[in-house]
């Protein structure tokens, strides 16, 4: 598939003012409002354009599945150091950048918008338009690309990024203390305030998991500092690809599942259902049937908001609500960049 | 570089109109409009540009910002916010009867929560002063500018500022986690959160390196790192400028990530050594600095691999920081090295492009092409590790055609980057010195965009207007100056 073909796609959709419903693999449709509109498939614009290791950069087009760009980094010793969950076999790269989200490293290393380097975006008439590049540092015109990151295509369809990659961790140990959560929140705050090589933190049920990656050296002062016991190497991985992919028991079930992002300080909540907490705190996990203005109220007032991130029932909006000025400005920026409002309308919020 | 702002004569009337307005509400030391108190403001750290501020407003409270904005914007006056003036681009020029925001009485730090690794300060706080409060922590704020002991960190948040450490511990936006302020009209804007991230499209992306076109920012919120317990850095020395490059390129592919990588030519290392005696091999056709932190056992062992890797890619001669002092010392020509050159040259320029690492060796020939074609010298500092190149040409500002010289030097050099798969501006922003070659990285579909996203926060074109983004006019009378290989560029567009 060309990019000519995308871009005539959505000309045509811009002209007719139908709505299209950007989707690669289609292993994110849960994420989000209930999309609408004719399906636009990525999937045919796939390839790796480049790739320099010694560059630390990757560019890729936004149809190429993630599991297969990971196999080009790993043959290179690399990885993409936001460990992005992939929630099932067919996730393509767009749909990674498009959703935003980042696995259990990102407490440690950044989000999937800290590595975006550049991206080429197809906007909602159909052009083609390049913003940042393939160098680390550069502050030639407005942040567009990270802007993307995240907005789940209702912005513009990034045909293809590039990305800042990173040399995976020689080694990897994971440990395991019996701690309840206001402990674990503790301790977790206070070695993220100390030069120890985390790369991973989860809590549930009593039990706190904490993931090291580094040298070997690094790794024996830490586990003596940290204590605890250790998880054998493939119990360990599972662990973390478990709880990355929602594939953990705590996920399984019909029961809404919010994402509740918060100041990783924040006191437990007094909120029903159980919780699996990640990023030191900063990322909770929420199995609940509390009323969502309650959930969302009880977030806002701990300083961060609530998604909801999985559930079967889709009359309820997605993320928290914005603020007047912020619902101004994002009204704003879906006109600029997508005038006839083409692109998944509504997948991010309802009113546009 | 010079001249390209015409003069202006200020409207009296206007001025007087404008004053009046915002004595209202701030006290008479608030707003300056006699020519010997708005003279120090009439540029920024790029002293080849300057304008005489209308008026400045010294605002102390945000409720004071927000005022200042409203009357602007009901006056129809044009505002450009100022922080510390050390900016290398031009961001702070004044505009002509514009009033000029400075943020320098936002000097104070809120917060520093050592818990949540978290401190909130005011636009004018120092960068480095942020790391001076949160030391007793065990706690710094990572990105480090060279100006770091002057710029604040609302310049930083404008400039989205690097420093030499960006390549393992990230710029700006990496460590900026919210910001608050307001937009021209004086609607209060709160972005991104102490939370990993607020709801809704990441506008703080988008605010953090916008040159202050989008918004006023009034408080930000960065995060602190935990100090390193060691760092050593290794000083390499190479015979040939290539061979260094090269041995930047097997460091990363070694799988290491150096917490500082810089890159030093024989003619600014002789600078450099003149000035602050760090002790530089004289002979060497370059130098290189990789430093190592962590854990006294992580330095430990990356110190060896990184010596060995060097070794093999050809150093001819290596030294290893045996203390603290030390490694300061080997730092303090790099550190040094803009002040080392203005004092070998009346005046000096310093650019700052990036490339990718590989084209290196290219871009070197290049501007040693350029040196011989222009006749000037050019002494190179480059961040090896994350590939953004500061070329300083040396030049003599009251020799009208070393000027001229130079500006073409300058201009070759930035599409020469372009060429090559790089940028025009690695971390010191577009501002109104390089406005005209966004022209050249950039197409007319990408302007317009970016011109739409500031219209989007700024209807009127109030703030900070006509910095970093050329109008499609500007660019087509540029394109018409520059025609490459027989193509315009921009063939869409009028001519004038």
């Amino acid at each position: 598939m060309s990019l000519q073909a995308l871009q005539e796609r959505i000309r045509e959709a811009a002209a007719r003012r139908r709505a299209l419903r950007v989707r690669g693999g289609g292993t994110k449709d849960f994420y989000g409002n209930a999309a609408e509109g004719d399906v636009l498939d990525t999937r045919g614009y796939a390839g790796v354009v480049s790739y320099e290791p010694t560059e630390l950069v990757l560019t890729a087009r936004c149809g190429t599945p993630l599991r297969e760009l990971e196999q080009v980094l790993a043959e290179r010793g690399q990885c993409l150091a936001f460990e992005p969950p992939h929630f099932g076999e067919g996730a393509t790269f767009g749909g990674c950048l498009g959703a935003g989200l980042s696995g259990p490293r990102r407490a440690f290393a950044g989000a999937a918008r800290d590595f975006v380097l550049g991206a080429k975006v197809l906007d909602g008439r159909g052009r083609a338009l390049a913003f940042g590049g393939q160098v680390m540092k550069n502050v030639a015109g407005y942040d567009v690309s990270r802007l993307l990151v995240g907005s789940l295509g209702t912005l513009g369809v990034i045909a293809e990024a590039s990305v800042k990659v990173l040399p995976r961790p020689p080694e990897e140990a994971t440990l395991q203390l019996e701690l309840d959560l206001p402990e674990a929140l503790e301790r977790m705050n206070v070695w993220a305030g100390q030069p120890l090589p985390l790369s991973g933190t989860a809590w549930h049920e009593g039990r706190l998991f904490v993931r090291l990656s580094g040298s070997a050296s690094a790794l024996q002062s830490a586990r003596r500092r940290i204590g605890g016991a250790a998880l054998e190497g493939d119990a360990a991985r599972r662990l973390w690809c478990d709880i990355r992919e929602h594939a953990h028991p705590f996920f399984a079930g019909a029961q809404p599942l919010w994402r509740l992002a918060l100041p990783s300080t924040a006191a437990p909540l007094a909120l029903e259902g159980a919780q699996l907490v990640e990023w030191c705190g900063a990322l909770r996990w929420l199995r609940s049937d509390a009323p969502p203005e309650h959930i969302r109220a009880a977030a806002a007032r701990a300083g961060g908001h609530a998604t909801l991130f999985r559930a079967s029932r889709k009359d309820v909006e997605a993320f928290a609500p914005l603020d007047a000025a912020k619902l101004r400005l994002h009204r704003a920026l879906k006109a600029v960049f997508d005038p006839e409002g083409v692109l998944n309308p509504g997948r991010m919020y309802r009113a546009f | 570089m010079g001249g390209a702002v015409p003069a202006h004569e200020i409207d009296l009337a206007r001025q007087r109109e404008v004053v009046r307005r915002l004595r209202e509400f701030l006290p008479e030391r608030a707003v300056l409009w006699q020519e010997e108190d708005t003279r120090p403001y009439e540029c920024d750290g790029l002293t080849a540009y300057r304008s005489l501020p209308m008026v400045v407003a010294l605002p102390e409270s945000e409720a004071q910002v927000q005022r200042v904005l409203r009357a602007c914007v009901e006056l129809g006056v044009r505002v450009v916010p100022r922080g510390a003036g050390t900016g290398l681009s031009g961001g702070a020029l004044p505009l002509g009867n514009g009033v000029l925001l400075s943020l320098a009485k936002f000097m104070r730090i809120l917060r520093v929560d050592p818990k949540a690794r978290l401190a909130v300060v005011q636009p004018g706080v120092r960068n480095a002063a942020i790391s001076e409060a949160a030391a007793p922590f065990g706690l710094y704020y990572a990105p480090d500018p060279s100006s770091q002991i002057a710029c604040s960190i609302g310049g930083n948040v404008s400039e989205n500022s690097g420093g030499v450490h960006c390549l393992k511990y990230g710029l700006t936006v990496h460590n900026v986690v919210r910001v608050r302020g307001f937009t021209i009209d004086g609607e209060p804007l709160d972005l991104g959160a102490e939370a990993p991230e607020a709801s809704g499209y990441d506008l703080l992306a988008l605010a953090i390196g916008s040159e202050g076109m989008l918004m006023v920012v009034t408080e930000v919120t960065v995060k602190l790192l935990p100090t390193p317990q060691l760092a050593r850095v290794v000083m390499a020395s190479f015979d040939d400028v290539e061979k260094a490059g090269e041995a930047v390129a097997a460091i990363i592919a070694a799988g290491i990530i150096p917490a500082g990588l810089e890159m030093m030519d024989r003619a600014a290392t002789h600078a450099a050594e003149a000035f602050a005696g760090a002790g530089y091999d004289l002979d060497a056709a370059a130098i290189l600095l990789c430093e190592s932190d962590g854990t006294p056992e992580e330095v430990h062992d990356e110190i060896a691999r990184m010596k060995s890797v060097l070794e093999a890619a050809g150093a001819t001669k290596l030294s290893v920081s045996r203390d603290e002092a030390e490694r300061l010392r080997f730092w303090s020509g790099r550190k040094a090295a803009f002040p080392a050159v203005g004092r070998i040259s009346p005046d000096y320029y310093c650019m700052d492009g990036t490339i990718p690492r590989k084209r290196l060796g290219e871009v070197l020939l290049f501007i040693g092409e350029m040196e011989r074609k222009y006749g000037l010298r050019c002494p190179n500092v480059f961040h090896a590790g994350d590939g953004n190149l500061h070329p300083l040409i040396l030049f003599d500002a009251n020799d009208p055609d070393e000027l001229r010289r130079t500006e073409q030097f300058a201009a070759e050099v930035l599409e020469k980057c372009i060429a090559v798969g790089g940028t025009i501006t690695g971390e010191h922003g577009v501002g109104v010195e390089k406005i005209d070659q966004m022209c050249v990285q950039f197409g007319a579909a990408e302007l317009e965009t970016f011109l739409a996203v500031k219209r989007a926060f700024d209807p009127g074109g109030l703030l900070n207007p006509g910095k970093a983004v050329p109008t499609l006019v500007r660019c087509a009378e540029y394109g018409a100056m520059h025609v490459r290989g027989g193509a315009l560029p921009h063939p869409e567009l009028p001519r004038f």
